[in-house]
């Protein structure tokens, strides 16, 4: 066989692996992969914040109190005179941050669980099952909200609250996927050559159901990014003076009629970040699941 | 049928212990005295004597969780530290508004998903599926207090048209009512209005793929009267399910809201009680809405399988 066909046929197999024809469709979606864009971008942002802001964004300049958008200041200034733009840019850590710890906290508590429960069955998943079914009965802001009263506001704290409420969700797709993948003759062959349960458990069904995980994983960072914001807003995440997205927009609703600049940008930012991980969350859907591609 | 009854009610009772042992740990779990802490200002030895008694503080924590789950059992859910009113006495009264909020919320969410899903469905992968596809995602994205600011800022600060915030009870002026909720009815519905479309969009393909709709089709009959009497109503059945399963997420949203135009629901009721440090009411509402949300999850389940004989016979919960 020559090097050129042997070339071909490497690529025909890899391209016939799972993740590669993912990788394929997920291509094909332009909007995914703007959004893709858009978060590295958010990303770059957060992280070269101190270089790219033009101002500190803690720095109050009393003689430059709600200017509006000028050449000096693109986004106007707040209501003690602090730069927007500065602000705004800072605010990306936060709500990043935010968004990525609590996802990571509902991975560490839910996918255990759901590993434990689907596996064992039995008084195990029973109680798992109503422990969650018991967290879900939470409305997710109510229980965000009275966590973050009990441990005390900060960004920390919101990050837990809402690593617990977000939890259930994992538990209940990780536990699924063990029923489903666990009936596979590999893990049957596994268990019958006396494998221990942790090992099946890790390198058998585990791998199998991280399409699924990081699927939602993308789409619960968006919503964990709305609940840290919603939870600055109500003055229960990132405290003042840090910058936060949603603290920004607690404090410009009474300057609406002043400085309605104080308003937009914040909230511009969260929506594009959350429609960003929205986009990319479906478009991983359809490439992971081509069935659902109706 | 009577079986499917059993077992979902039979599920719903340990969840509803969990959710009474998470509630009392989480204020047990506090720091400090929960005898000052339920006490609030109030530092008269005698009160504090009295609820040490009321929950047995000075026994082991299993008995004071006996206590505790006996009084709630009864319907009492303490009192408000700061107004001294019982817990119970203030949800009720605050909650018509915020459940009239809600009932509007899903009434604009209703209008705006059913005919888009419906649209977006029919003309599959047209110019007008994609922009409403878009929007629906735009709805679960937009963090709802941003969006009642925006409103305020443009329908009441730049053209005057509504008021800004402020509450009137329907009774007292319905008119004046219906205008200062529609905004915040609004703001509250688009995240159930993305939820909404995007299901009806997925269970319309889903029925327009079925046989009895071909045969509908073939048998001459109109485009639109195929779907509208045949297959919207089979479409509608896991929208209402779906909808019955938002109710937490309304609850959640009217946290938000109520805060943003000022209306004295519920939602403000918890946000004030957490910056008053009033546990007794930060306890009583979280222990209500999880209890009111299981027992309407458990009647929809219910309402479903009576609808759906498939699920009866089946027997399987």
């Amino acid at each position: 066989m020559s090097t050129a066909s042997a070339n071909i046929n490497a690529r025909k197999e890899d391209s016939n692996k799972p993740s590669s024809r993912a990788w394929q469709r997920f291509k094909r979606r332009p909007l995914a992969l703007v959004a893709a864009g858009v978060i590295i971008l958010f990303i770059v942002v957060a992280i070269a914040a101190p270089w790219l802001a033009p101002f500190d964004p803690a720095q109050a300049d009393f003689l430059s109190v709600r200017q509006a958008p000028s050449s000096k200041y693109l986004l106007g200034t707040d209501a003690v005179g602090r730069d927007m733009l500065s602000r705004v840019i800072f605010g990306a850590r936060s709500s990043l941050i935010a968004g990525v710890i609590s996802v990571v906290i509902a991975l560490v508590f839910g996918v255990p669980l759901g590993l434990i429960a689907g596996y064992y069955r039995g008084f195990l998943d029973e109680a798992i099952m109503r422990f969650t079914d018991a967290l879900l009965a939470f409305p997710f802001l109510i229980l965000a909200v009275a966590l973050a009263a009990s441990l005390g506001p900060s960004l920390m704290n919101a990050m837990i609250a809402i690593g617990i409420a977000t939890a259930p969700t994992f538990i209940r797709l990780t536990r699924g996927q063990v029923l489903s993948v666990q009936a596979e003759d590999y893990v049957q062959a596994a268990k019958a050559l006396g494998t221990n349960d942790l090992r099946i458990l890790v390198q058998h069904i585990l791998p199998n159901s991280l399409a699924p995980l990081l699927v939602q994983a993308t789409l619960t960072i968006a919503q964990a990014i709305i609940a840290e914001s919603s939870l600055s807003f109500l003055g229960l995440g990132v405290q003042p003076p840090t910058p936060s997205w949603g603290g920004m927009l607690n404090t410009a609703r009474n300057f609406m009629s002043q400085a309605p600049w104080m308003a937009i940008y914040p909230g511009l930012s969260i929506y594009l970040t959350v429609l960003a991980f929205n986009l990319l969350g479906d478009g991983l859907r359809d490439a992971f699941d081509p069935r659902d591609n109706d | 049928m009577t079986t499917f009854f059993i077992r979902r009610l039979l599920t719903a009772v340990p969840t509803l212990l969990i959710i009474t042992i998470m509630v009392f740990a989480v204020q047990r779990l506090l720091p400090g005295d929960p005898a000052l802490i339920l006490a609030g200002e109030e530092r008269d030895p005698a009160v504090i004597e009295y609820i040490r008694e009321v929950y047995r503080l000075n026994e082991p924590i299993y008995v004071q969780y006996g206590a505790w789950l006996t009084q709630v059992a009864q319907g009492n859910l303490g009192r408000s530290i700061r107004t001294r009113q019982p817990v119970r006495e203030l949800i009720f009264e605050k909650l018509p508004v915020t459940i009239q909020l809600s009932l509007l919320s899903i009434a604009v969410a209703v209008i705006i998903a059913i005919p888009a899903g419906i649209v977006a469905a029919v003309y599959r992968r047209s110019l007008a599926d994609f922009i409403s596809t878009l929007v629906a995602l735009s709805g679960l994205s937009i963090p709802n207090f941003w969006l009642g600011i925006m409103l305020i800022l443009f329908l009441s600060v730049e053209l005057d048209w509504l008021p800004a915030s402020g509450y009137v009870p329907f009774t007292e002026a319905p008119l004046e009512n219906l205008q200062r909720m529609i905004m915040p009815a609004f703001v509250l519905g688009t995240g159930l209005a993305a939820v909404l479309m995007r299901q009806m969009r997925s269970s319309m393909l889903e029925v327009l793929r079925q046989d009895y709709v071909r045969t509908a089709q073939a048998k001459g009959l109109g485009a639109n009267l195929v779907v509208v009497k045949h297959a919207l109503r089979n479409a509608l059945i896991p929208v209402v399910t779906i909808l019955g399963l938002q109710i937490g997420g309304l609850l959640s949203g009217a946290v938000l809201t109520e805060q943003v135009f000022t209306i004295p629901g519920f939602g403000k009721l918890v946000v004030d009680a957490v910056f008053n440090r009033d546990y007794a009411v930060v306890q009583g509402v979280v222990l209500f809405t999880a209890t009111a949300t299981i027992v309407i999850n458990l009647l929809v389940d219910l309402a479903y399988a009576w609808l759906n004989p498939r699920i009866h016979y089946g027997g399987s919960a």
